[in-house]
């Protein structure tokens, strides 16, 4: 089990360095940089530009090094824990993160544990009553679900629990806690506040784990193990938790792996439509205004994020099946 | 001798049956002789067979045809639609949908609508709209409307409804320009339905090359191919693609960001269809006809494009089925966030761009309608990919 842990830290190593250098690259991609645009912007209002400022920024951030000095420049920051300047903020990035990046961070843990505990036991009932009235309707719920951008859900849930619960619009806390050091009343606004984006976040990859769930029990229950066990007069709870199930959840871990991903990329979207103090609205401002350090940084976490998340699901599933750490790596 | 014992043989020969021969030539496969159903079914070819096992899911079936008809429509959006996709009615601004009354003092009447009067709320400032039951507005059909071209280029005028003279259609009520609705989401399926299907074009390619190099040679290559797929899986998507057309430069045209988008969304979607090709590829290069195709000296790409590809080719369409949606809620969640596609352009997405206001929400939530058609396609997608994909295994 060492070893197989070992290894699959090593593989951490070379995957972060390839997704840095593919965010490096997409960040660069554009034509000109933000100091050069937001010189350009300057000018054009006919404003002073304060050339020392931003001969001093070039400097600093090696912006007149060519291109692949300064990806080693950001790397090596990152590794020693310095996450840039944001231009457009003028403050260091950590500075501007730290709050937000833990936000994030509780709002996807809770989608997962959200997406766990309502995807479970929905897809056990639904496939131990397969083509049931109950199946069909929870298939169908779950086909929606799927379906539904999560943008416009989160709209509709913000109007509806503000007409009717009288929860506050957009935020994840209540606006009188926003400034205030954390404590139990603020914990408390925050976990009133959670639940609508969760469930916006969550419902997608909810309905996908049901319908994986459903899909794998059901192979499972038609295999002729199932039947001696039923036959010697098992009782049905047991006939279906001791092994089928078992054996069924053996995705429902691997899939964490696709799961973080999707839900990222979910509370992207949901955050700029609720104005969520996390990760969203500003990556995408700081894309929009070539703010390499702050959208780099940004989106490295979110990788570093993934990349932990699939690496504990591996692990995960390691220790529930042998067969998996004997033979290294995942077939799939 | 004994006679008795030649007695008593005569006598078993006497009650023995007489010696039987049938008429019919003899045809010793008669018991594998199938009914004709059973011979039509053995002998059916693989799409044949795929074919009547879609048809069983009704779904699938229902899905498909709905999926027809919406692709069909977008070649005659301008007919369809009662209003071009940008004739604003500054008169009417907001305004809600009209019903389509088919009953007029209890009798079956011509369909009609009941047009508009309207007054500033002073308090919420807003115009109210109320139905004047006096204004009958009886619908025309295959009548003379707004002037468009068709297809950009032939002119015309011909709608299939349009709204009575002088008056008002607006089934799905008015954006804040005053544009009708329903004519914007018919224009906006040509790009909805086209982007979903250009992407997956675009992946199925890198899919299908990618996928087949891995599958076919293995080792090495496989791996390094393997690794990149995982790292492309494991980034999120959504700020990936928000940092790939936050690159297209403002100054493009829109034909161009379409395209654009089409590329970026199938560059990061074709891992699963590269997956899929990888795994089968790998499988099927073990079987002995393909042996066979190496050993008679046919290269690669002719192993592969001739005798492995076909072999899953009904796999790859379900999987490919399966893809069209998660590019068609990408493409709505771009241009949502205003990353995607840009106004002078009319897609689902775009349209519901004007509904990322909670004030929609509250006062016109008519805006948000164009939700429905995305919503009705991506089901579709679904469930014809799902009938597919159990149908792509005719034996199973």
């Amino acid at each position: 089990m060492l070893a197989y842990i070992l290894r699959r830290l090593l593989i951490m190593v070379p995957t972060l360095l390839a997704i840095s250098v593919v965010i490096f690259t997409i960040i660069k991609l554009p034509p000109g940089d933000y100091l050069s645009s937001y010189v350009a912007e300057l000018q054009s209002e006919g404003e002073a530009v304060d050339a020392q400022k931003i001969e001093f920024l070039k400097k600093e951030y090696g912006l007149d090094k060519p291109a692949w000095q300064q990806y080693f420049r950001w790397i090596g920051g990152l590794l020693r824990g310095d996450l840039g300047y944001s231009f457009e903020y003028n403050v260091p990035v950590r500075d501007i993160v730290g709050d937000k990046l833990l936000l994030t961070f509780i709002v996807s843990f809770a989608t997962v544990l959200f997406t766990y505990l309502v995807a479970f036991p929905i897809g056990i009932y639904s496939a131990t009553r397969q083509y049931s009235w109950s199946d069909h309707t929870l298939t169908l719920l779950g086909f929606i679900g799927l379906a539904v951008p999560n943008f416009l859900l989160a709209l509709v849930l913000l109007y509806l629990a503000n007409r009717h619960f009288g929860i506050s619009i957009g935020g994840l806390m209540d606006p009188a806690y926003l400034d205030a050091p954390w404590s139990l009343a603020k914990a408390r606004s925050v976990l009133a506040h959670l639940w609508i984006p969760v469930i916006v976040i969550g419902l997608s990859g909810t309905a996908g784990m049901i319908r994986r769930l459903r899909a794998n029990l059901l192979d499972e229950l038609q295999k002729q193990y199932v039947m001696t066990a039923r036959a010697k007069g098992l009782p049905p709870f047991r006939a279906l938790v001791k092994y089928p199930l078992r054996l069924a959840l053996n995705p429902f871990i691997a899939d964490i792996g696709s799961l973080l991903p999707h839900i990222i990329s979910g509370a992207t979207v949901v955050s700029v439509v609720m104005n969520l103090p996390t990760t969203g609205p500003m990556l995408l401002d700081a894309l929009r205004s070539q703010d390499m350090y702050l959208a780099g940084s940004f989106l490295m976490f979110l990788a570093l994020l993934t990349v932990l998340g699939m690496l504990l699901s591996d692990l995960a599933l390691a220790a529930l099946d042998p067969r998996i750490r004997l033979t290294g790596g995942r077939t799939r | 001798m004994k006679p008795d014992a030649a007695n008593t043989a005569d006598g078993m020969a006497a009650e023995r049956l007489p010696h039987y021969v049938s008429a019919e030539p003899f045809d010793p496969h008669i018991v594998e002789a199938m009914t004709p159903q059973q011979e039509r079914f053995y002998m059916a070819s693989q799409w044949q067979l795929m074919w009547w096992k879609l048809k069983r899911h009704r779904m699938a079936v229902i899905s498909g045809v709905l999926l027809i008809a919406m692709y069909l429509s977008i070649a005659f959006s301008e007919f369809l639609a009662p209003y071009g996709h940008h004739s604003r009615h500054s008169d009417f601004i907001y305004a809600p949908p009209q019903s389509v009354h088919f009953f007029r003092d209890g009798a079956l009447a011509a369909p009609y609508v009941y047009g508009f009067d309207y007054h500033l709320d002073m308090r919420d400032l807003r115009r109210v709209y109320t139905e004047d039951r006096g204004k009958v507005q009886p619908l025309r059909f295959l009548c003379h409307g707004d002037r468009y071209f068709f297809w950009g280029l032939l002119p015309g005028d011909l709608h299939l409804f349009c709204p009575a003279a002088g008056g008002t259609l607006f089934l799905l009520g008015t954006d804040r320009l005053g544009r009708d609705l329903l004519s914007r989401i018919i224009y906006g399926a040509r790009i909805s339905l086209t982007i979903g299907l250009m992407g997956v074009a675009v992946s199925l390619t890198l899919g299908i090359v990618i996928g087949g190099i891995a599958g076919y040679y293995g080792g090495t290559v496989d791996m390094l191919i393997q690794r990149l797929i995982e790292i492309i899986q494991s980034f999120p998507h959504l700020p990936l693609w928000m940092a790939l057309s936050a690159i297209l430069p403002v100054t493009w045209s829109p034909v161009l960001v379409y395209f654009g988008i089409t590329l970026i969304l199938g560059m990061i979607e074709w891992t699963h269809l590269g997956r899929a090709v990888r795994s089968k590829l790998l499988a099927l290069r073990e079987e002995d006809f393909c042996v066979a195709a190496m050993l008679m000296g046919a290269r690669p790409a002719r192993i592969i494009g001739r005798h492995l590809l076909p072999g899953f080719a009904s796999h790859l369409i379900a999987t490919a089925t399966l893809t069209v949606p998660s590019m068609i809620l990408g493409e709505t969640a771009l241009s949502f966030l205003g990353l995607g596609l840009r106004p002078p352009v009319t897609s689902w997405g775009v349209l519901l761009n004007e509904a990322q206001n909670i004030n929609v929400v509250a006062l016109y939530p008519w805006l948000m309608l164009p939700a429905v058609p995305v919503i009705l396609l991506v089901l579709a997608f679904n469930f014809l990919g799902d009938g597919l994909r159990d149908a792509a295994d005719p034996y199973h």
